[in-house]
């Protein structure tokens, strides 16, 4: 197949270059055009969250409210986590999925291009329906990210339109995950089989898989509440017969897989980038592949590790804690796995294994939080407080977030053909890595010493670690903007990368053996491999 | 690990209860120096012992019931096992990081790719180190289901944004609403221009504390009637949610001796006032509660008797109106 695609591009010499002006990208069929939207759409959504971040941390800097209204301020923990989880993580990594995937199988573009348009083109209608939300009558969503009814069907205009947003998000990752099986599964360049695939691709295949089974359980879920809110039906409706309790079953059959769909891409990036800057092989790549499979699998089972504290069944509360414990296994081996990579190596510290690095250290306190949480009986004590917060921030700034930009830090001269500002991006790396810390781990504290989470105001003797948390989240927010230009900076023009652009370290995979930037048309005549 | 608690064991025999509130809010906020608490942070599980039954203010409290010192005691050993762990493994890292450097001319030994014999180690080992910690956990999951023989119940209703109380057994026909006390009320307000340091026990106040005798198995059966709320004592170890249609149970017995004010929040995002429902548990001697149990039926035969009063409000309320604390009447 990827034959025939090749031969077929080679008569088509129009396609060479890209289309002039807004026509490239509104129609773009390009992977890497289409990579490259995705990418600065998910920067864009993560400043947007990220302000509202900044007016949450600004509330809570000390105690009484100075800011904002209680009601807004439920709108920005809302709307915070929504912009993040669908606007900025998941699209960064699809943008990546579409950029790398093609270069690291030896494929000429993804399997499905159209529908690759369609489904970025779907996500700016999506937010901006969900972002109008924050103008309508009754304000954007305040019901928390887990939308649980009743209190979510006690909301304005919102349901609607942040429902229809829901379902649209949904449809654009099960789209994009849909290319980037059939991409995977078929054009692999002659020779590359499963086993000698990438890690990266591997993480991603698996995580696809993940999108298809769980995205429309989430639209299932969010259309029982729009029938409910609009059409007086009562799945969730107590008065009528329904059960609150069912929405956060199903919501969290999807929540969870969705955990991992947010970092098993990123165990890839940093399976990537070790052994590239430890100059050493991967430890234990196939333990890798069934360690990524097993936390997948597993992830279907420990939905109930989030509604201990709602009344759930004796032998249920034990099946859960022993379920959400096991993850715990392949996630150590894992940890173990890159910690062997790098065992023996010649390590260099570039940017990309900096933030590799900091992830390796960080990722691995959320899951020491994350062993502590599955222990039901003293989760009554952790669950809904700060220290749920500290966790899963844990896991998914230092954790995916951090992981992202490694991966910006690794191809971005690969996708601009420049070197960029190694200054610039270890000042952003040591900023990012300082505040992050500042930020997140006095929650731990603020958890366990008894402040909830999702409340405006507190009481004063949480004000200590608040403040600090703050100043961290100022700090980390401000770093940020650093990225941002090394970003603009290395786009337009600087030192030129050569086709390895990682000369001194061992770099490995079919990407670094097309030129920098990347041709626009790249494999039109597949590799071989050996 | 465990905290001793030699300062308060008579906290309560030589003051008038309105002057010596305790609880997690007595800590009042005394600001030590961001040096000092992290350097308290740091020995956390060795300091403790000036604490009161109450968190020291970066980790879980003991607690005053059974259930609370068991879960302090599981949450100290699952988070050393954790500290173990993590010097292992950083240690390791951190080796890798100073060892092998490119910069110091460090040769990678790139044979070194796989070692089936070490990925079984590292696979068994963490099994068994989860099952060291699963046991006793399934073990206390038991204790905290088994809300059989409890000696009081009480009907716990969430609304936004207070609690109900109903009280069965002993305390039958007792019945009243707890809201966020005034004073808190006004200074959280957006630019009340009331600094909350100023006001005792800010957010952890409400009219009508829930009152239970110490030393008594009390089971609290949780509904709500609206959205989900989730009823929380952290020195109890008590929280379960509150949810329409469905009745929750937990149970706690506060040690004898450990009569006082217990605070917390409502732990499950409510609306717009979640941050302003606290709950407040006032722990009696059993002499003490039965007496305040008479006290309130015979309020409420006075209320029931006029009938111009107010039958809205509560008859629990009109027994606590007044500057008068009724716990000072009661009290010694």
């Amino acid at each position: 197949m990827a034959h025939d695609i090749a031969a077929h591009d080679a008569h088509d010499d129009h396609h060479d270059e890209p289309a002039h002006g807004i026509k490239r990208w509104l129609f773009a069929t390009n992977h890497k055009d289409i990579g490259t939207m995705y990418l600065v759409f998910s920067l864009t959504m993560f400043f947007i969250g990220g302000a509202m971040a900044m007016v949450i941390r600004a509330e809570l800097f000390k105690p009484g409210l100075q800011l904002v209204d209680p009601g807004f301020f439920n709108q920005m923990t809302t709307m915070h986590a929504l912009v993040m989880i669908f606007g900025a993580v998941m699209p960064s990594f699809v943008g990546l999925a579409n950029w790398m995937i093609p270069l690291q199988v030896g494929a000429p573009d993804m399997a499905l291009p159209r529908m690759n348009n369609f489904s970025f083109w779907i996500l700016p209608f999506a937010f901006t329906i969900l972002l109008s939300t924050l103008f309508v009558p009754g304000g954007a969503p305040a019901g928390g990210w887990t939308m649980y009814p009743p209190l979510f069907l006690q909301g304005g205009n919102y349901v609607a339109l942040a429902i229809f947003a829901v379902h649209l998000m949904g449809a654009s990752s099960i789209m994009g995950a849909i290319n980037v099986i059939v991409t995977i599964m078929n054009m692999r360049a002659p020779g590359m089989n499963l086993l000698k695939m990438p890690l990266f691709c591997w993480s991603w295949l698996i995580t696809a898989y993940l999108l298809i089974a769980v995205m429309p359980v989430l639209a299932g879920a969010v259309t029982m509440l729009l029938t409910d809110h609009y059409f007086g039906t009562s799945f969730f409706n107590a008065a009528g017969g329904g059960d609150p309790l069912m929405f956060e079953h199903v919501f969290w059959f999807f929540g969870h897989p969705e955990v991992y769909i947010m970092i098993l891409p990123a165990f890839g990036i940093i399976s990537e980038i070790l052994p590239t800057f430890s100059r050493k092989p991967l430890f234990g790549a196939t333990s890798m592949i069934y360690a990524i499979a097993s936390i997948a699998f597993l992830s279907f089972i420990v939905w109930g590790h989030h509604m201990f504290a709602d009344g759930m069944p004796l032998a249920a509360q034990v099946f859960f804690m022993m379920s959400t414990m096991l993850i715990a296994v392949p996630t150590g081996v894992k940890v173990f796995n890159w910690t062997a990579t790098m065992w023996k190596g010649s390590l260099s510290f570039e940017p990309p294994m900096l933030f590799a690095i900091s992830f390796l250290f960080l990722f691995t306190i959320g899951g020491f939080s994350g062993v502590m949480l599955a222990i039901v009986p003293v989760d009554f004590q952790y669950n809904q407080t700060y220290f749920v917060v500290a966790h899963f921030h844990y896991v998914l700034v230092p954790g995916a977030i951090f992981a992202i930009m490694a991966a910006v830090y690794y191809w971005l001269p690969k996708w601009t053909g420049n070197m960029y500002s190694m200054g610039l991006a270890k000042t952003h790396f040591w900023l990012s890595t300082i505040f992050v810390n500042v930020l997140f781990f006095p929650q731990h504290f603020l958890g366990l010493a008894g402040m909830p989470r999702r409340i405006p105001d507190y009481a004063v003797q949480f004000s200590d670690w608040n403040m600090v948390s703050s100043i961290g989240g100022f700090g980390f927010g401000l770093s940020q903007i650093l990225f941002v230009i090394v970003i603009i900076q290395c786009a337009r023009g600087g030192k030129k990368a050569s086709a390895e652009v990682w000369d001194g370290a061992t770099p490995t995979g079919l990407e670094w053996t097309i030129p920098s930037p990347a041709p626009y048309h790249s494999f039109q005549v597949a590799p071989e491999i050996k | 690990m465990r905290v001793t608690r030699a300062s308060d064991t008579d906290h309560r025999t030589s003051r008038p209860r309105a002057s010596a509130p305790r609880g997690y809010a007595r800590r009042a906020y005394a600001p030590r120096g961001l040096f000092g608490a992290l350097a308290a942070a740091l020995a956390m599980g060795a300091s403790g012992t000036a604490a009161a039954n109450t968190s020291n203010g970066y980790n879980l409290p003991v607690g005053v019931t059974s259930l609370s010192e068991a879960m302090y005691g599981l949450h100290m050993e699952v988070f050393w096992i954790c500290v173990g762990i993590a010097v292992v493994v950083f240690g390791t890292m951190i080796y890798c990081l100073l060892k092998f450097r490119h910069s110091q001319g460090a040769i990678p030994d790139t044979t070194m790719v796989h070692s089936t014999k070490v990925e079984i180690i590292w696979t068994i080992v963490p099994v068994l180190i989860l099952v060291v910690m699963a046991i006793p956990a399934a073990d206390l999951i038991l204790k905290q289901e088994d809300t059989r023989n409890s000696e009081l119940s009480i009907r716990v209703t969430g609304y936004q944004w207070k609690w109900q109380y109903q009280y069965m057994n002993a305390g039958e026909g007792v019945n009243f609403f707890s809201t966020l006390k005034q004073d808190s009320n006004f200074a959280r307000q957006l630019h009340s221009g009331i600094e909350p340091s100023s006001v005792e026990n800010y957010l952890l106040d409400v009219d009508h504390p829930l009152v239970i005798p110490s030393g008594t198995k009390v089971r609290l059966l949780l509904t709500s009637m609206d959205v989900i709320h989730a009823w929380w004592v952290p020195d109890f170890g008590a929280k379960r949610s509150a949810i329409p249609g469905f009745v929750n149970e937990l149970w706690f017995k506060v040690d004898a001796g450990k009569e006082g004010i217990y605070r917390g929040q409502c732990a499950a995002l409510c609306g717009r006032d979640h941050g302003f429902m606290p709950v407040v548990v006032d722990v009696r001697t059993p002499d003490d509660f039965k007496k305040w149990v008479e006290e309130q039926k015979a309020a409420m035969k006075q209320a029931a008797a006029q009938p111009s009063a107010p039958d809205a409000a509560p008859a629990a309320a009109l027994a606590h109106d007044g500057a008068a604390p009724l716990a000072a009447q009661v009290q010694n």
